[in-house]
């Protein structure tokens, strides 16, 4: 096979990518590039509001940034985990005005006005654990806890939105959350069990 | 607490991951930190030709760029931590591991430069500014190919892409077998490359304090001893005690995180060059592109047996990919830690495996979750159960046969195995599975359209490689101790140091179960410390199923010397004789009498010593015990998944999955079990979903995210059935062996016996992992009596 050549090329300022180019590159090409660059206009900050765990937030943030990105970089909630790029593993679930979403999928400012609430917001205050944590700790739903906060929050939702779950309910709706230590057999006993203990509750 | 042991406690450390305030190393967040983007290679194989990193340097943010060349000769490669020595008794073929690629890049993901910036969107802009001339050459992919002639070379120090061929086991006496033998069954094994996807991705986060000349890494590692002894001795030249490595919680390993990466190395070098702390999360794509995968085995496996269903002898021969470079324990893993386990739970009394171990331009392959061990188990089930069913005798009456039931047993592959009873765990899985009933679901299924097969795999794994020396003979570059701590405080509440690492096995439970055990308190006294080293004396980790059985020994022993001495002051408290002092119940009582002092006032005397025998014993109850084990031990169990294949779609269904394994004594129940469920979804996921594909040609990734690599979800899987059996272990004090990678291990083989027993009466003797339903579905089209299972 005869080798072929190949450039990693810059991107242009704009944000597009330049087509890929046969042939090294100059550089030349590579300067005027970066000069653009640098000379890019700093990205516009837009004003949001929301409430998050019950308390107003306020703040200027650049339109790129993500739900989750606010929660773990901002507000320093890192109980809202990131474990994939592609929306696929759920660790980033949180509730907005009341369901499940993944908050590496939104931008900030599409939870503008919004009532978001994370793990960290849905313990009793004062203390204690929300009966969902509680069924997870009972019936070992969770071993590292990476994954967990996001599995409990789309619990909480699905006990919420389906009243009588069985437990293809469960395994079906927790379908988008991955779990790599559990084998989800201990997760699904624990949500059935919340689901009991929330019924119970209310 | 008295009887801690065998309690299924809800765990100690659930609280904080299930209120979002433990601790990853991504969540740590340092004054003034800078961050990390790494540039990687979009292509397997090229010559770097140039670099122009000029205007990603003056990009908005940018600290500094690092590229290969910023690195040399001040930064040395990463180093393998296991010397194989090959068939001639030559060493390996060793060829550097650059942090930063050097000259060529070797596989798809191979970090070619570092940017450091304010925000990690400088760092990526910065890093789309950098011109890279690559030169590309020929990619070399399929390890079954990679010593063909004229195929392309990916280090000069290896000409023929081999790192060495190794071999274990007597090959004339095991030809002169097969030349007897009334019958051989036959396989060729693809053992499917893996990629590990522990849901925490890699990240580290560096820094450098000026003032004390030292540096402190934050790093998602299983074993962060290890991490930095490597990292300051062999990489950086850095004084071991001025790097400090912490491994907060982690989420999840599987292996993926015992190894020394080039990311977190680069940061640590980095941040003395910047002086400002560095972090580095990796995305998801980037764990898919350079997180070290596993398995990756091309084997052909001959079984020889005599008339009578007695195998007579093995005879396997495997080529392992190693990827582009050596990993840190990369070479162990097809080598000591596979073929030693071919014996199985069998009496096999000769065996031969030769592995030819080759470099590929893909991502480095290193331990997966049983790391070699499911590969053996893979390649010793299939073939069993293939000649069960050509000799038409039941699968688990051939077991029966040849079962290992003398211990201890010596392999023909180096093992002692030192005690198992291989008969109660079938015995008992066949029972729970209810195998009896089979025929008539098989019938009943068959009725509906379906087909339905029962597989089982009777497992051996060994954990807790040991002991040194022997492990040093056979090329290990490093111990293989465990360090534990036990320091009772003066009010007798307990902290224990380990050098275990838990990353989800829970750890601050169980060994706080074993402590609360042995000093008569309650669990709720004990913390247990893990994961840095600057607390801890020091550790080698976890991994290979070994934290019980060698971390937990090493807690036990200073536990012991704890007691020896609070004995001794507990006789100077009782002013009697230290020979007569018991203890128990967490009271030390002079025998024989009803006079006692509790666990607490002697702590409290050993650290207000007043009334204490000052010039005969220091004062302070803290001690340290390293264990190095004697012997592996010697988990082992059996495995039978029952499936149904819909012949219309190829669409395989697991209806029952039990498992019945023997770990020895267990410590809790509960977590033990959840340890099984995850292994066995990981080994499922092996079999029937999870496959790394990369381009042939190209080299490129083609399962590079999670919408093309299929990680089983909760839809995937049904519940399991898994009772223990506890035949404790000969050589340590808790009677322990190990449970986290035996789900893992068997399952693989479980899955693929049952689906080749549902299609055998088609003709269909094998099929690839993993079993998808188009895998499944061409089989039976083109099978030679498929047209009648076609519904």
């Amino acid at each position: 096979m005869a080798s072929s050549r190949s450039t990693h090329t810059p991107a242009s300022a704009g944000g597009t990518t330049l087509p890929s180019r046969s042939g090294r590159s100059t550089g030349g090409e590579a300067g005027d590039a970066a000069r653009a660059a640098a000379q890019a206009p700093v990205m516009a900050c837009s004003h949001l509001s929301l409430n998050v765990n019950g308390m107003p937030v306020s703040t200027e943030i650049e339109p790129r940034l993500l739900l989750v990105q606010l929660l773990r970089e901002r507000l320093h909630l890192t109980g809202t985990h990131v474990g994939c790029d592609t929306g696929q593993c759920g660790a980033c679930t949180v509730h907005m005005n009341g369901r499940a979403v993944k908050s590496c999928t939104l931008l900030a400012l599409q939870a503008q006005g919004a009532e978001v609430t994370t793990i960290e917001g849905i313990a009793p205050a004062g203390g204690g654990l929300h009966p969902m944590q509680a069924a997870f700790h009972e019936h070992h739903g969770l071993q590292c806890g990476f994954c967990t906060p996001g599995m409990v929050m789309n619990a909480i939702d699905l006990v919420r939105t389906q009243p009588n779950l069985t437990e293809a309910d469960v395994r079906s709706g927790l379908d988008g959350n991955l779990c790599r230590c559990t084998g989800y057999h201990n997760i699904v006993k624990a949500v059935l069990a919340g689901a009991g203990a929330m019924k119970g509750q209310s | 607490m008295t009887n801690a042991i065998g309690q299924s406690i809800p765990r100690k450390e659930d609280f904080r991951f299930l209120t979002g305030t433990g601790q990853y190393t991504d969540d740590v967040q340092q004054p003034n930190q800078l961050h990390a983007y790494f540039l990687r290679s979009p292509h397997a194989h090229a010559r770097i030709r140039a670099i122009d990193v000029a205007a990603a340097k003056t990009s908005a943010g940018v600290a500094a760029v690092f590229t290969g060349a910023d690195l040399d000769g001040k930064v040395n490669g990463l180093p393998c931590g296991w010397l194989i020595t090959d068939m001639n008794g030559q060493p390996m073929k060793e060829p550097p591991h650059p942090p930063l690629a050097s000259g060529k890049v070797r596989y798809v993901g191979d970090a070619v430069a570092v940017v450091i910036a304010e925000t990690l969107d400088n760092a990526k802009d910065a890093a789309e500014a950098i011109a890279v001339d690559y030169e590309m050459l020929p990619a070399v992919v399929d390890p079954a190919k990679a010593r063909c002639p004229g195929v392309e070379t990916i280090h000069d120090e290896a000409p023929d892409n081999t790192c060495y061929v190794w071999s274990i086991g007597d090959r004339q006496a095991v030809d002169a077998a097969f030349a007897q033998a009334a019958h051989v069954a036959r396989l060729d094994l693809v053992n499917n490359r893996l990629i590990p996807n522990a849901i925490e991705p890699r990240a580290a986060l560096a820094s450098y304090n000026r003032g004390e000349a030292s540096y402190t890494l934050y790093v998602t590692s299983q074993n962060p001893h290890v991490e930095r002894l490597l990292m300051s001795a062999f990489v950086l030249g850095l004084p071991e005690h001025k790097l400090r490595v912490i491994s907060p919680d982690v989420g999840g390993g599987f292996g993926s995180k015992i190894f020394l990466y080039p990311e977190e190395t680069v940061l640590t070098w980095a941040s003395r060059q910047v002086e400002r702390p560095i972090k580095w999360t990796a995305e998801r794509s980037e764990a898919f592109l350079a997180d070290a995968h596993g398995r990756d085995h091309v084997t052909r496996a001959e079984l020889a047996l005599d008339r009578d269903g007695k195998f007579l002898a093995m005879r396997v021969h495997t080529t392992a990919a190693l990827g582009a470079y050596l990993s840190t324990f990369a070479s162990s893993v097809p080598t000591i830690l596979y073929a030693t386990l071919l014996s199985g739970q069998y009496t096999t009394p000769q065996i031969y495996c030769e592995v030819t171990a080759v470099f590929t331009n893909t991502a480095p392959v290193d331990a997966y979750r049983g790391a070699g061990r499911p590969e053996a188990t893979y390649v010793v089930e299939r073939l069993v159960e293939t000649a069960a069913r050509e000799l038409k005798i039941a699968p688990a009456e051939l077991r029966r046969r040849n079962f290992i039931t003398r211990f201890p047993h010596q392999t023909p592959v180096a093992l002692c195995y030192d005690t198992g009873n291989y008969e109660a765990t079938l015995a008992e899985a066949m029972r729970i599975a209810d195998v009896a009933g089979f025929e008539d679901r098989r019938r009943h299924a068959l009725a509906r359209g379906r087909l339905r097969g029962l597989g089982y795999s009777a497992y051996i794994e060994a954990c807790g490689l040991a002991p040194s020396n022997v492990a040093g003979s056979l090329g290990a570059r490093a111990g293989l101790f465990e360090a534990g701590e036990v320091r009772v405080h003066p009010t007798g509440k307990v902290t224990v140091f380990t050098g275990s690492h838990s990353h989800g096995q829970g750890h601050e439970t169980t060994f706080a179960q074993v402590v609360a055990e042995k000093f008569g308190i309650d669990t709720a006294d004990v913390e247990i410390v893990h994961g840095d080293t600057d607390r801890i004396a020091f550790g080698m980790g976890t991994y290979g199923s070994r934290s019980i059985a060698v971390g937990g020994t090493a807690i036990v022993r200073a536990a012991d010397k704890v007691i020896a001495k609070a004995k001794r002051i507990a006789a100077h408290l009782l002013e009697a004789a230290d020979a007569d002092i018991e203890f128990a119940d967490g009271k030390f009582t002079i025998a024989g009498t009803d006079r006692s002092v509790a666990f607490a006032q002697v702590a409290l005397s050993a650290y207000v010593p007043h009334n204490y025998p000052l010039e005969t014993l220091e004062p302070g109850l803290d001690e340290t015990a390293f264990y190095d084990p004697t012997n592996f031990t010697f988990p082992a169990g059996t495995h039978i998944c029952e499936i149904e294949i819909d012949p219309a779609t190829g669409e395989t269904r697991i209806v029952r999955f039990t498992a019945v394994d023997d770990f020895g004594k267990v410590i809790n129940p509960m977590i033990v079990e959840g340890q099984v469920h995850g292994g066995l979804a990981q080994g499922i996921g092996q079999a029937l979903l999870e496959g790394c594909a990369y381009d042939a040609e190209t080299g490129q990734l083609l399962t590079g995210s999670l919408m093309d690599y299929a990680l089983p979800r909760s839809d995937d899987l049904p519940s399991f059935d898994v009772a223990l059996k506890e035949t404790p272990c000969t050589h340590n004090p808790l009677g322990v062996k190990g449970c986290g990678e035996a789900g893992a291990i068997g399952a693989p083989a479980a899955v693929m016996n049952a689906i080749t027993d549902a299609l055998w009466t088609l003709g269909i003797r094998d099929l690839p992992m993993p079993a998808t339903p188009q895998t499944v579905w061409r089989a039976i089209r083109s099978a030679p009596q498929g047209r009648t299972a076609r519904t």
